[in-house]
């Protein structure tokens, strides 16, 4: 097993993830899409960290791990806002701080 | 090696098939079912990488609750749950184009330095060594997603509630 298959699977999940959070105009998919790219941040994390033998990496993993969860929490309940206030959640009509 | 080979190669061709699912269906709830395989193949690449504690938290943390909460918010935002016209944005022909250029380049990139570097032997971290490792070099960092966790409970409560005057 090499170092460069790991990090070529997680540019791939990058790149899909940067496709969809550009690519859709439903609030909750874009979410979605946000969780491939933290993914592929933690497989990178979690290879170096097998390749270098350091622990630190899995530590760090295991925050964004955290993190993702409270992000998805705050998107979420900022979502579910827009939803309240505009009766759709579509990205693409939230432009009122267009100058 | 071999065997570590094929099952890193099996779940790679299905991760990447599902994240493509993911980013293309018209359906909100098919896209966070294919989200599950992508965060399961995730974990079991943590698992092919010796890093058991990680991916057990993978699948509890983001299989057993991000999920659930998307398809919560997916309930709450009354989507259609058949498919939907109104969903991508009108040209999404730019956003592959970025998307492919930016493979383009990492890809290169990672190719060109580290030239197929081998992983070491493979050794399992149990989760004793990955505790040790929180409770005393990461301590302050620890606490401070522990802090943050809490400010992102309090901020989605005051966030979501209803307005009452």
């Amino acid at each position: 097993m090499t170092i460069t298959q790991y990090l070529l699977l997680s540019s791939v999940l990058f790149c899909i993830g940067i496709y969809g959070v550009l690519s859709r105009k439903n609030g909750v998919m874009v979410l979605m899409s946000i969780e491939l790219i933290l993914n592929a941040v933690n497989i990178n994390l979690v290879a170096f960290s097998a390749l270098t033998d350091n622990i630190a990496g899995e530590v760090f993993a295991l925050f964004i791990i955290a993190i993702a969860a409270a992000e998805v929490g705050v998107g979420l309940a900022i979502v579910l806002l827009i939803f309240r206030n505009k009766q759709s959640v579509d990205l693409s009509e939230i432009d009122q701080m267009k100058g | 090696m071999v065997a570590q080979n094929v099952f890193f190669s099996i779940l790679a061709l299905l991760m990447i098939a599902s994240a493509l699912k993911v980013v293309s269906t018209k359906n909100i709830v098919h896209a966070a079912l294919w989200l599950v395989l992508v965060l399961a193949g995730v974990a079991g690449q943590f698992l092919l990488l010796g890093a058991e504690f990680v991916g057990v938290t993978q699948i509890l943390v983001y299989i057993g609750a991000v999920i659930v909460l998307l398809l919560f918010g997916v309930m709450l935002t009354k989507a259609n749950i058949g498919e939907e016209e109104n969903i991508n944005m009108p040209n999404r022909a730019i956003p592959a184009v970025i998307a492919t250029l930016m493979f383009a380049v990492m890809s290169y990139s990672i190719i060109d330095s580290f030239r197929g570097e081998k992983l070491p032997k493979e050794t399992v971290t149990n989760a004793a060594t990955v505790s040790d490792s929180i409770f005393s070099d990461f301590i302050i960092p620890f606490e401070a997603v522990s802090v943050l966790l809490l400010a992102a409970l309090i901020g989605a409560v005051v966030i979501a509630r209803k307005e009452t005057a």
